[in-house]
């Protein structure tokens, strides 16, 4: 510390002349900003410029497109994000919209997102007549509901595990809620979050592509982004664009990876709790590179300021008196319970008459015979990836350099959004005259079979070497080897890993059971199949059926199968 | 026994406080009419094992949790206007993603205290406490001794009327927590430090003699003040010095002796009656261990806790739990601060492992109310089994589920090294078949 004091504009000056970093920094940052401006523009367009400019196949375009896309992702994050620190602090902080708001996550997680469209496209479109506004809000609002309830959640789990000393800390100190919230919450649950969001933004990308171009009845809605442009090529039969659809989505991936997301891990493990000082933490060379600048401290300077200025403007909290807790307002809470409940028991009772007076007994029996089938196809495909790459993955988890450069590519392969690659397989299934029945099926596994493959790897390599020295010492092996340790030790990683890519299949029976090359039109039976024939006529009687029988399946699978599974991994196998 | 010189002027009282664990109404007592008062200029200790609810009583007089019955009041004086506290923990609890001056910081931060008086402060605290040079390191990069450094610093520099501590050296190595204690006495007794008094919560006799002015023996279950001990030895203090040594054997023996009332002493050793009986976590190794040794040469079945403690290199807070479960066993009594081997315990430290379960299950199922329940309900069932639920139930009625939990893991784990039952952590049951 230096005692020169110099007023602190000078001294900001003084500290940051620009180096060579703030030069390569300053290219890569304000050729995002014009890029972003530039395609921003085109999102409040009237909507009769979708007609004027309509989504060409001349590969030039496709910069653009991709652009539009990610900026669809990044303002669907934003909501999610903003969504989450709002709802999962309440939920957090009052018992009561606790109780309401976490079991309403774990249900909305299992909802499938896809079958949505149909009711968002026609209400953001009613919201704003006539302005692109309204189908990009339906686009950006598909890939909110796919991460906003698992960050929700996680944020919710991670603010309920806030260590209990530092948490004395700040009553002892008397630290208000915000800043209790900017010092010890927000630091403490931002690992998981980042964690999380990224997973979650993996996700997303199949929805984009999914939701950018979608017919609801007659309402055919075409937003400029890699999705459209693809169905397009698909349209068209257009081979060569699909390859460089496919292409460019990989750029894409890799770079808003290497840009956005391994910085923002990179920065944010300086919030894990762990009180050691650990050798090798997560590294980003982009993260590395704006920490070298000189002039971006200065230029993110004013974040912190606003953070202060907000701290600063709040009234000075009153050191707690000594007494007896305070009780108040037990009648209106009271009251505010009977409410919720006598809400419920109307909501029930009209979606009971609404049943009773949109479906037959046959509609119902038909739902449910479609779901059989799509769970049939899930457990063979879950059984059979799980046979592929579980032995796989232990193989490569056991061999660190190995699993070092293989988990970046199963992640990467996990975000990249396997609707993409769905014209290839239709392209297979009709030049040998394969049943669709069949063949389709592991298009359904295609995007979420890594999920099973990168917690396998995690999970193998996470297998202590002392246990696995043993097992060499004794010479287990064969099947005694895979029974007794390798199994065992990677059993709650693999059912996590089954738990997402299960999950994921039900929500991508929507778009696999049925898939188009052209005029080729294939069609598998399934409750996906049911959904998205239902959405392309505009029967929404139909969709709600079919969302509500699927969603009912998740959550059964999930409570009756997963969990269990889950439970016992953490009871019984779980190291240390 | 402190009346005849009170230190100056009162600084916090606490009167009639109780406090139970649990929902209200009931719940388990843990802090039964606790009245005490803290003067200016001292050092307080507050001794008594773990799980006596002297953190408790911290906690309470910080403010960080109310008593459900009992006050705190702190007393203003013209120099004083406004009594504060701030709090050292064991755990040091500082925040991971703050530097060194931040978490110094902190305290300054939320009393809205400008940016350059908060600088000068924090590094005047740093200064003090010796931690100059690591402003800008991450608690991570730092050792136990620094971070609890950190942990003094933040508290002191709010200049706290009080500072409480709350087992501050007990997560440190002997040497590191040496240092950390004679670096904090000689800022005391320098006068260095802004504050008035110190209130530390210790378990080990030692520290509280080295540190303390005074003394408050804490008794366990529920907790409250059984004995007051002035030190009136001369700073600085010499752990080999004979007074010293006396002093240190006399509060062990204090800290041993059973308030004439308790009658049913046997039973009484731990909380509840029955099934109810709370029973400390307690390895059968451990109760072996310490058999043979008090059976074994220096002490030919006799010994002294604080002896016994020396030897075994234990602090009393882990060696009363294991010379109670003796004691509860019929295996030795504890007589004052003596424990005597029972002649069944003499037996046992010279039999074979065999013959030591058959002599160790005999004592359970006799002495240890729910061992007993559960092996009588194992053999009026035909299928000899039973869930381990429904004791967990039973046991619930009668303290929290943390005590039920550890209460029940002890006895499964005594009743299978007696071979008296067994247990099957898969389906959560109880049964009488022999594992192959």
């Amino acid at each position: 510390m230096t005692s020169t004091r110099l007023p602190s504009f000078s001294r900001i000056l003084r500290q940051s002349r620009p180096n060579r970093e703030d030069a390569i920094a300053f290219v890569i940052l304000s050729g995002l900003a014009v890029l972003v401006f530039r395609t921003a523009e085109g999102v409040v367009a009237p909507l009769s410029s979708l007609n004027l400019e309509p989504v060409t196949l001349g590969p030039r375009h496709l910069p653009y497109y991709a652009l539009r896309t990610v900026l669809r992702m990044f303002a669907a994050l934003l909501a999610s994000t903003v969504f989450t620190l709002v709802v999962a602090t309440l939920a957090a902080r009052s018992r009561r919209a606790g109780r309401l708001i976490v079991p309403a996550l774990d249900i909305l997680q299992s909802v499938p997102i896809l079958g949505f469209l149909t009711f968002t496209v026609t209400f953001f479109m009613n919201l704003f007549p006539g302005n692109v506004l309204g189908v990009e809000l339906a686009s950006v609002f598909a890939i909110f509901t796919s991460q906003a309830w698992n960050m929700a959640f996680s944020f919710y789990q991670s603010l309920r595990n806030v260590p209990s000393d530092l948490e004395e800390v700040c009553e002892g100190f008397a630290l208000s809620p915000l800043r209790r919230f900017l010092r010890l919450d927000l630091p403490y649950a931002t690992p998981a979050l980042v964690w999380n969001a990224m997973m979650s933004m993996s996700g997303g990308w199949f929805f984009v592509v999914a939701s950018e171009a979608i017919t609801v009845g007659n309402t055919t809605a075409t937003l400029p982004g890699i999705g459209s442009y693809l169905s397009l090529a698909i349209q068209h039969q257009d081979f060569g664009a699909v390859g460089w659809a496919v292409a460019v989505m990989a750029l894409v991936i890799l770079a808003y990876d290497q840009l956005f997301f391994r910085p923002v891990v990179a920065w944010a493990d300086r919030f894990r709790l762990e009180q050691t000082a650990s050798a090798d933490g997560p590294g980003s060379w982009f993260h590395a590179l704006l920490r070298r600048t000189r002039l971006l401290p200065v230029v993110l300077a004013p974040l912190g300021g606003l953070g202060r200025l907000l701290l600063a403007l709040e009234p000075r909290r009153i050191p707690r008196a000594f007494g007896p807790a305070r009780q108040s307002g037990t009648l209106v809470l009271r009251a505010g319970r009977w409410l919720v409940w006598l809400g419920a028991a109307l909501a029930l009772a009209w979606s009971f008459h609404y049943a009773r007076s949109a479906f037959t007994l046959a509609d119902v029996i038909e739902a449910l015979g479609d779901a059989l089938v799509t769970m049939v196809r899930v457990i063979v495909l879950i059984a059979l990836a799980s046979l592929v790459w579980v032995p796989l993955g232990v193989q490569i988890g056991l061999r660190p350099r190995l699993a070092e450069r293989v988990q970046p590519l199963a992640q990467f392969l996990a975000a990249f959004p396997a609707n993409v690659l769905f014209p290839f397989a239709v392209i297979g299934i009709v030049r040998f005259g394969l049943a669709p029945d069949i063949w389709l099926s592991p298009l359904m596994i295609l995007g979420t079979q890594w999920y099973i493959l990168f917690n396998v790897i995690a999970g193998a390599s996470a297998i202590p070497n002392d246990l696995r020295e043993v097992a060499g010492m004794f010479g287990v092996r064969g099947w005694q080897w895979w029974r007794q340790v390798a199994l065992p030790a990677i059993f709650p990683y693999y059912i996590t890993g089954a738990l997402t890519a299960s999950g994921g299949s039900w929500n991508a029976s929507i778009v696999a059971e049925v898939v188009a090359w052209g005029d080729h039109h294939l069609h598998a039976t399934g409750l996906g199949a049911y959904i998205a024939d239902a959405t392309t006529a505009g029967n929404y009687r139909r969709v709600a059926l079919g969302i509500a029988v699927m969603s009912v399946f998740v959550l059964g699978f999930n409570r009756l199968v997963w969990r269990p599974l889950y439970a016992f991994g953490e009871r019984h196998l779980r190291m240390s | 026994m402190a009346t005849t010189l009170p230190p100056a002027l009162p600084l916090v009282e606490v009167k009639g406080l109780r406090h139970f664990y649990g929902p209200p109404p009931g719940g388990h007592l843990v802090l039964e009419d606790v009245d005490l008062t803290l003067y200016r200029n001292e050092v307080v200790g507050l001794l008594g094992r773990s799980g006596s609810g002297k953190s408790t009583l911290l906690r309470s007089i910080a403010g960080l949790i109310q008593p459900r019955e009992g006050t705190v009041t702190r007393i203003a004086s013209p120099d004083c206007p406004d009594p504060s506290v701030a709090m050292v923990f064991q755990t040091f609890a500082l925040f991971p993603w703050l530097t060194v001056l931040q978490n110094v910081e902190l305290g300054l931060e939320a009393q809205k205290v400008s940016a350059p008086e908060r600088r000068t402060r924090a590094l005047a605290a740093i200064d003090l406490i010796g931690l100059d040079g690591f402003e800008n390191a991450y608690p991570k990069e730092l050792s136990g001794g620094m971070r609890q450094r950190v942990g003094l610093a933040r508290a002191l520099v709010v200049n706290p009327s009080l500072l409480l501590m709350d087992e501050p050296f007990s997560a440190l190595d002997v040497l590191t927590a040496e240092t950390l204690r004679t670096d904090l006495l000689d800022l005391w007794s320098e006068g260095r430090m802004p504050i008035q008094s110190i209130l530390i919560v210790t378990h080990n006799i030692e520290e509280a003699v080295q540190m303390c002015d005074r003394i408050l023996v804490f008794s366990s279950n529920p907790g409250r003040v059984v004995a007051e001990i002035k030190v009136d030895i001369p700073r600085p203090r010499d752990r080999l010095d004979p007074s010293f040594r006396a002093l240190v054997d006399d509060i062990y023996a204090r800290m041993t002796a059973r308030p004439a009332a308790a009658v049913p002493m046997r039973e009484g050793v731990f909380p509840g009656t029955g099934i109810a009986m709370v029973v400390p976590r307690v390895s059968t190794n451990t109760l072996a261990g310490l058999i043979e040794e008090v059976d074994g040469t220096p002490f030919n079945g006799e010994a002294s806790m604080a002896e016994l403690a020396d030897s075994l290199n234990f602090e009393i807070d882990d060696l009363f739990p294991m010379a109670e479960t003796l004691q509860l066993l019929r295996f030795a009594e504890l007589r004052g601060a003596q424990l005597l081997l029972t002649p069944a315990a003499r037996r046992y430290a010279h039999a074979d492992v065999d013959q030591r379960k058959a002599m160790f299950g005999e004592a359970l199922l006799a002495h240890v109310p729910l061992a007993g329940h559960i092996r009588r309900i194992l053999d009026e069932r035909a299928s000899h089994r039973a869930p381990a639920r429904r004791f967990r139930d039973e046991l619930e009625d009668h303290m929290s589920p943390d005590f039920a939990n550890e209460t029940l893991r002890t006895v499964i784990n005594w009743g299978r090294y007696a071979e008296v039952f067994t247990y099957h952590e898969g389906d959560d049951q109880f049964s009488l078949d022999d594992p192959q």
